[in-house]
């Protein structure tokens, strides 16, 4: 019916948006990661898992530009991200959004100016049009709109890192990169956080990367699933094939009894539909 | 039939709602929707089309297309949803401005000031009572934290104020040279170091040190015990915040102001001595039998006795804005920055009314 068909914008395409290659990190002797290499396809959520102190901050923070990796390239959208100009990276950096762990609102403006900040700074929009959009953007996140004009420290926990959220997808990002993005949320709020990553998603072909400790996000919205163990990335696969590799630490994450319930929950509900 | 086309996206915002305008009062109530002109859709996008229809209207000519892309529906119906409860609570307006707004303001300010003073008062009506309570119990003061307390306020302190005083007291003595060498009386200038060291300036610059160094410590201190709920978890473990953390700290300053206060005034004397010696002339003999000749005994006591008080002070409160952060780390900032600048205004205050009192007994 469509006169101008829209591409299925899930499908993976083949240049992948993230490219890690031979990436090493180390803090001062200790090394984080070594010979690290990861790819991921544009219109995939992608959850890293790896245990504690296994680097998944720092391989974040290396991917987004904020730490110099040792050795080894990343591209991010088709840029390397430490050999780009300035402009470049600051066109690129407009085009990925990013959920810190704690939020990392500016504390001393209101939810509503968070947001309307990358508005404003890259954008032509007016300051009531920014005003406007950043009130659906509050919306879309799920906080009250009483929250707008709070500051981040009147906040709890959830909500600041929901309205973190809608400030890291004020611009449409192509990439959204999330860092424990349900951890501290209840249970029906982070569901709810998941569904809306789906959405956007489906509809706006958006890239999601996401460290996460959370099995039910694993279960209900990756389609892609990487493990980070033994300072490299072991295996980045969809859930069955990852579910099934051969390391202890992976049969531990997902046979041992969290992971087992997780697994068990999911395929019943896949059997369902 | 209301047909929308082109891409609805946030680079072509101002655009869109330019010529969505005409159409907004001419929409017929029940249209269908025709989509397949759009090339592009975003949360912008799908926010003012929300916005145009009204939510309810656009759920249900979504519904009235079956063929429609589900990642279309689904971020339509998002952001319906989103536009949606935006509508149902509409957030409360925002303070009023101009004249009234300053009034409004003033009235915030003055009330906060009022609290300010209440709770201060309050404060230290708890602490005098906690105080009281341990006094006659020796085995619950904590001699630790006190000795520990001295130590950081007071004997850290001394390099900085001996210092600074010296400096003053050579300050004053030039200036003192300066204004008598007119009248030929440039050995007075004796007489003005001495005065002003043991009356004023010798409290006064250990007290208004302190207030920087120390207040500024103990808001820091407590408010990141606060912002980290370790003052819940002092109540939850069945002790006194007030024993265990303010007391020691009160009693550190209320001992520690009076012995900063003889050193500043020792240093502040040398400071003029040097001057007096170096490049006024008079022989360091002559400078100290002038001092012992001149200077009454209760000058000295009269700078002494304000050291408790304003020691008491500038303690109560630094450990009340540490108490009243909350949270998150720049109310740390913000505190801190309040406790020093009340604690420098308390000190400035009660030595001006001291003053007067002192000069009205003829002190």
């Amino acid at each position: 019916m469509s006169a101008t068909p829209v591409a299925p914008v899930s499908a993976p395409v083949a240049a992948p948006v993230i490219a890690v290659q031979d990436l090493t990190t180390r803090f001062g002797t200790q090394l984080v990661h070594e010979h690290l290499d990861l790819d991921v396809p544009r219109g995939a959520i992608l959850g890293v898992v790896g245990g504690s102190g296994t680097g998944k901050s720092v391989l974040l923070r290396t991917i987004i530009g904020l730490r110099r990796p040792d050795a080894g390239r990343i591209q991010l959208l088709g840029e390397d991200v430490y050999a780009a100009s300035t402009v470049q990276r600051v066109a690129v950096e407009r085009r990925i959004g990013v959920l810190f762990q704690d939020g990392a609102l500016f504390s001393s403006m209101t939810v509503a100016d968070n947001i309307c900040v990358p508005l404003l700074e890259h954008t032509a929009l007016g300051a009531r049009d920014a005003r406007r959009l950043a009130t659906l953007k509050i919306a879309l996140a799920g906080l009250p709109q009483d929250a707008r004009d709070k500051y981040p420290s009147e906040l709890s926990g959830g909500m600041r890192k929901r309205a973190a959220l809608a400030r890291a997808l004020a611009l449409d990002p192509e990439i959204l990169f999330l860092d424990e993005p349900t951890s501290g949320l209840d249970p029906i709020t982070a569901a709810g956080f998941d569904r809306l990553l789906r959405t956007l998603r489906d509809a706006l072909g958006l890239t999601v990367y996401m460290n996460t400790h959370d099995l039910d996000s694993i279960h209900t919205v990756c389609d892609r699933v990487a493990v980070l163990a033994d300072r490299r990335v072991l295996v980045a696969a969809d859930l069955a094939t990852v579910e099934r590799f051969d390391h202890p630490w992976v049969q531990d994450y997902f046979r041992g009894p969290r992971g087992r319930i997780a697994g068990a929950a999911y395929a019943d509900v896949v059997q369902e539909t | 039939m209301v047909r929308v086309s082109g891409a609805w996206t946030l680079p072509h915002f101002a655009a869109i709602e330019r010529s969505m305008q005409p159409v907004r009062t001419a929409l017929p109530a029940l249209a269908r929707l025709d989509l397949d002109g759009l090339s592009a859709l975003d949360t912008a996008g799908a926010g003012l089309l929300s916005v145009l229809l009204g939510p309810e209207r656009l759920r249900s000519m979504l519904d009235a297309l079956p063929d429609l892309a589900p990642e279309r529906r689904a971020l339509l119906e998002t952001v319906g949803c989103a536009v949606h409860d935006i509508f149902a609570h509409p957030p409360p307006q925002s303070y009023a401005l101009g004249f009234i707004g300053l009034l409004a303001r003033i009235g915030t300010a003055v009330e906060a000031i009022w609290q300010q003073t209440r709770l201060l008062f309050g404060f230290v009506g708890l602490t005098l009572e906690t105080l009281a309570r341990n006094l006659l119990r020796p085995q619950r003061w904590r001699m630790a934290a006190l000795v520990t307390q001295i130590e950081q306020t007071t004997l850290d302190a001394l390099p900085i104020v001996s210092l600074l005083s010296l400096m003053v007291g050579a300050v004053i003595a030039f200036l003192g040279a300066t204004v008598l060498k007119d009248y030929g009386a440039s050995v007075f200038t004796v007489d003005l170091v001495s005065f002003a060291f043991l009356r004023e300036f010798g409290v006064l610059l250990a007290a208004i040190l302190l207030a920087g160094r120390t207040a500024s410590a103990f808001t820091a201190q407590i408010g990141a015990m606060q912002a980290h709920e370790e003052i819940d978890a002092i109540r939850t473990l069945g002790l006194d915040p007030i024993e265990v953390l303010v007391l020691p700290r009160v009693l550190a300053l209320v001992l520690g102001l009076p012995m900063l206060t003889f050193v500043a005034m020792l240093a502040g004397m040398l400071g003029g001595a040097l001057v007096c010696v170096l490049a006024i002339g008079i022989p360091p003999a002559m400078f100290l039998s002038l001092f012992h000749a001149d200077t009454p005994l209760r000058y000295f006591w009269v700078g002494m006795s304000k050291a408790p008080v304003l020691a008491f002070l500038i303690a109560i409160i630094g450990c009340l804005e540490g108490f009243k952060v909350t949270g998150s780390a720049e109310s740390v900032g913000e505190r801190t920055t309040s406790s020093v600048v009340q604690a420098i205004f308390v000190v400035i205050l009660v030595d001006a009314l001291a003053a007067l009192f002192f000069m009205e007994m003829g002190w």
